[in-house]
Order: C-alpha cells, then structure tokens, then sequence
C-alpha cells in the first residue's frame, strides 16, 4: 500500500518555507505520511471553486480564520471532530471553531520610521495617535482592507481593545473618514507595505509585525509597537470532502503540537496559536518578548472576532468597504 | 474550405465560446434564473463610478499613446537600417518584460524618494516631492508605457505600405512638406491610428496589476471591482456579471469601429 498522503495549501513565500521545516516536515516524518504542497495566495475562490467541482484536490488549507468559518457556514470545509485533534485542547476557546483550529498568529500593528520619530518617548504608540494629524505629521498608509482597519479607527475612538466587538461599524466608518485625505496609499499587499516604510514613502503604517520585523533586520530604521495591535491568525480547515480525511484530521492534530508549534518562531516572526508551545522552553526568553501571541505581548492587544465578521454585519461592513474607499 | 476551417473552428469554441458562455450563464443563473446581479451593476453607484473611471482612464491613455507613438513609429518607417531596426528594438524590448516588473520599476523611478524626485529637487525645480505614484497619474503614466507597443505597431505597418512616391509626387507638385503629410500621408495612416486606438483603450479597459500598484488603492479600475466582487460575494455571480457588461463594451466598441474599417484591415492584412 502506498503510504499515506495530503495536498497542503498554504500562502508561499518565507512563510511556507519556515512552516515547512518547522512543521511540516517533522510532522510528515513523525506520521510517515507524504505532505505535497501547494501556495495560493488568495486561496479562497478556489476552495469554492474546488469544493463545487464535486472532487477537490486539496486537503488542509492554511487561510485567515475568516474563511475557514464562512467556509464552515457555506458547507465549504469539513466539521470537525475535536476528540481526534487532542493537541487543540490547551487552546482558548476563541482560538477554536467547529470548522478549524488556529495555526499561527500575527498582528496588525503600528509601525513607523525611526528617522521620522527618532525618540521613543515622543512616537506614536496608539491608534489615537496615528490618527492625530497634528500632534503627528507624516503620510501615513493603511491596509485596504477593513479588516482590522475599523478595529483601529475604534481604537482611535477611544474604544477599550476588548470591548471591540460587536464592531460600531457607523463610528469606524466615520473616523475613517477622518484620517482619509491623510492617507497616501492604501496597500493591498504585506509586501507593498514593507516597501513603502522602507523607502520612506509613508511615515507611519498599519503592517502585520512579521514585515515590519524583517526590514528592521535587513538594517532599515523602522520599528512598530504591539500596543493596540489588532491579533490575527490564520487557521487550518479540511475541504469538504478532501480526498484524505482521515489523514489531514491527523495531520491537524500533529501540526498544532506544542513542539512544532515553537518551532514556527525559530524561522519566522510569528507567533505560535497553541499557548502550551510557550512552555516547552524551545522558544528563547528574548524570543518570546517578540512574538505577537506571547502572553505579555497578547495582553496589550485586541484579539480579533473572526465570528463577527463572519456574522451579516461583519460581511455587510466588507461590502461597504469598496463603497468608502471610492468616494 | 469548410472542412479545412474545422479544427480552427474547434479550438475557438473550446477557448472561447465556451468559457464565455459559461460566464454569462453564471451572472443569470445562481440556484434558478436572477438577474439580480445586473441589477446590482445598474443601480449600485460602487459600479457606476469604477465603469466611468475607467472609460476616463482608457481614455487618457490611448490619446497619450497615439501623441508619443505616431512620431515614433514615423521615425522607424522612414529610417534607414539599422537605425529603424534599433528604434522597433526600443519599443520592443520593455514589451517582452513582465508587466509586474515595469510597474514596479515606475514604483521606484516615481515614488517620493525615487529618481525622478531626486533629479527635480537636485535642479532646484521644486522643493517638496512630488506626488507622481499611489495615484492616477502614477496608473497613467505606467499604462501608457506599457500599451505603447501596441499603438506603434500597427502604425508602423501601415505607414511603411505608404508608397514613398505620392509623397514625392504632392512635392513635385508644389505642396510643402506639412501640406503634402496633411493631405497625404495622415489620411493614408488612419487605419493604423484607429486600429492603434482601438487596441490600447480595449486593453486598458481590462487592466489590473498596474492600478492596483500603482494606484494607491483610490483608482479602482473595473478589474479590480472584479476581483472584489469574487472575494467579497459568496457566489462567482456577480463577479461575472460585470465581466459580461466590460465585454459588451468593448465588442460594442469593435462593432463601431468595424464599420469604419474592416476588423482585418485594422488589424494589420492588407
């Protein structure tokens, strides 16, 4: 009998890379299964697409948190069945839904160039100041994308991180409105932001840390705070109807485990979903301070409600999201 | 003749017909017939806006390619070798290379801290940045460059069908030389600038990467309304129903100038 195997779909790049030797092979090699692998970077119209050809090729994919639950809600993705993933017990509830569990978290956050703020004492450090065009000049750049941009214009509100949700989506618009004619670009790739702190286009951005991390190591004078940064993960879900079901329900037991799971941060800045990964002492003490779901990095920022924008009102908010962006 | 026409016929009903009515049939069909999502497209102001954008940008782009393409492709018909050799070289070389590169590359050349900035600051012409990129002009500015091959090349053919002759025959006959190009040789390229014309606005139309880079997510062209639509509206209706409004336009735009000049002339036979 041929060995056991899935289709593993991530989103390419340095991230795939690090999961892989992190993850993926030593959980391939501990299960003696065959992971293949693909990367889409937008994975979610060919989930559909897949699912509703009658036999998709693909077993887990690795996709922001959203999809995985309108994607349980469409009958896009497999119910699962917790008793066969015990790994994910540790994790909160809220890093848990019927249809996926969390793989690796990540933050929107608030990054700016030190030769604009070269003092820390007198750098922006909240959503409020971000918004704060007086107190801080600057061009600044969000994510178009409402997406944790209407978490941070409530921020900037003066909403509390944790009495975010259900979302004022009315105030987030018309904060937003506030700061538009301030902002020079809205990117729509975590390159595109990158590059544009980097080669001093913007003073200040919303970036997820991993990029903002990555140019502070190639040497550039740029860094960003967790303070009010809105924590993101993506998830793994099964299709419905994977070709291998049994064997990517064992997959997702093994890739949330603890040892893998602190492993991730070994290659990448990102931080692990399952919390038991901060105890297994494989992840340095200056590590943890850096890693976005590091409880004391965790407790300064708003955790994100993929459930409400999963909900009517979180997608009529995204609906609405073209209609601001084009006035 | 007929039977000969047969595997061409197959292969255009496999890659177009078919696809094309199955997109159609997607944006009228989604568990039972709906036109719903034309409704969407004729009343919701989110498309109003992004189809007239986009005629504008179309626009805009196809008069600045014909201004910087008729005097190029002037100079490579009436050079001699290897100079009008080197001048097509010129125009084509930037046409063999990825559209994401180039418009990265404008990214870098236009930006605030980018070349053409720099060089201006340096001269002492201005004394902020100027803000050529994350904007329409920034879109413009990289469309045109990239669509330019596309207008210089038909009228390159057809210019150079341009017997030299009737040029030398209205000198002979006492036209100077801005009399005789008006009365001779522009008429005698107009099929080159219609099909030039043609082909850069219908292109333009479709475009996507360009704007969204270079953009600054404030030019939402069609195609990016597109791609919107597939990951914001659970079915792939939608996103086909303007698919099918962008390609009535442009076959409305073809059947208009396809009775001016016929499709084949205008597209470079004889």
């Amino acid at each position: 009998m041929a060995a056991e195997q899935i289709m593993f779909v991530s989103q390419g790049g340095a991230y795939q890379k690090a999961q892989t030797i992190a993850i993926l092979d030593p959980s391939a090699k501990k299960l003696g299964i065959t992971i293949n692998q693909d990367s889409v970077p937008d994975a979610w119209p060919i989930m559909r697409s897949q699912v509703a050809s009658g036999k998709p090729t693909w077993d887990v994919v690795d996709v922001a948190t959203n999809f995985c639950l309108r994607g349980g809600e469409q009958g896009i993705v497999e119910k699962l069945d917790f008793s066969k993933i015990p790994n994910a017990a540790a994790m909160p509830a809220e890093y848990r839904s019927d249809y996926s569990v969390a793989y690796e978290f990540y933050s929107s956050v608030l990054g700016y160039n030190l030769k604009k703020f070269p003092d820390a004492a007198s750098a922006p450090k909240s959503w409020a100041d971000f918004w704060d065009v007086k107190k801080f000049p600057g061009r600044r750049s969000l994510r178009n994308h409402p997406l944790a941009t209407l978490e941070a214009a409530l921020m900037a509100d003066g909403v509390a991180p944790d009495k975010l949700y259900p979302l004022d989506v009315e105030r987030a618009f018309k904060k937003l409105e506030e700061i538009k004619p301030n902002i020079t670009v809205w990117w729509t790739s975590g390159a595109q932001s990158a590059q544009l702190l980097n080669d001093g286009e913007v003073d200040m951005v919303m970036a997820w840390n991993g990029r903002i991390s990555a140019l502070t190591k190639e040497g550039a004078k740029v860094t960003y705070t967790y303070n009010q940064g809105i924590l993101q993960s993506t998830s793994l879900c099964v299709l419905k109807g994977a070709p291998n079901l049994p064997t990517a329900i064992k997959f997702l037991n093994e890739a949330v485990d603890p040892v893998h799971q602190a492993n991730l941060p070994l290659h990448i800045d990102y931080g692990p979903a399952n919390p038991k990964a901060y105890d297994t002492k494989v992840i340095s003490e200056a590590r943890v301070k850096e890693l976005p779901s590091a409880p004391e990095n965790a407790k300064v920022q708003a955790l994100m409600s993929y459930a409400w924008w999963t909900s009517p009102a979180g997608e009529a908010a995204e609906k609405r999201w073209l209609q601001f962006m084009q006035k | 003749m007929t039977l000969l026409a047969a595997p061409a016929v197959l292969v255009i009903v496999a890659l177009v017909v078919i696809p094309v009515g199955w997109l159609a049939a997607q944006s009228i069909y989604d568990n039972g017939f709906t036109l719903e999502h034309y409704r969407r497209i004729f009343t919701e102001e989110v498309y109003w806006r992004s189809f007239a954008l986009t005629f504008r940008i179309a626009l805009m782009v196809t008069v600045l390619t014909l201004l910087l393409g008729y005097p190029v492709a002037y100079a490579a018909a009436h050079a001699k070798r290897p100079w009008n050799v080197l001048i097509l070289a010129c125009v084509m070389l930037p046409f063999w290379t990825s559209v994401l590169v180039r418009a990265y590359a404008w990214l870098v050349l236009l930006q605030r801290t980018g070349v053409a900035n720099q060089l201006l600051e340096r001269f002492g012409l201005i004394t902020e940045p100027l803000a050529m990129v994350h904007n329409e002009l920034g879109t413009v500015i990289a469309t045109v460059h990239i669509l330019l091959p596309f207008m210089v090349l038909p009228l390159y053919s057809t210019m150079q069908k341009i017997p030299r002759e009737l040029m030398l025959a209205g000198a002979s006959l006492g036209g100077g030389p801005l009399y005789s190009f008006l009365r001779i040789f522009l008429p005698l390229s107009l099929p080159g600038v219609v099909a030039g014309l043609t082909l850069v606005f219908v292109l333009t139309l479709g475009f996507y990467i360009t704007p969204e880079l270079l953009g600054g997510g404030r030019t939402v062209m069609i195609s990016m309304v597109v791609s919107r639509n597939v990951e914001l509206y659970a079915q792939w209706g939608a996103a086909s129903a303007v698919g099918v409004v962008l390609l009535t336009c442009v076959l409305a735009i073809f059947a208009a100038v396809g009775r001016i000049i016929p499709l084949d002339k205008m597209l470079g036979q004889k």
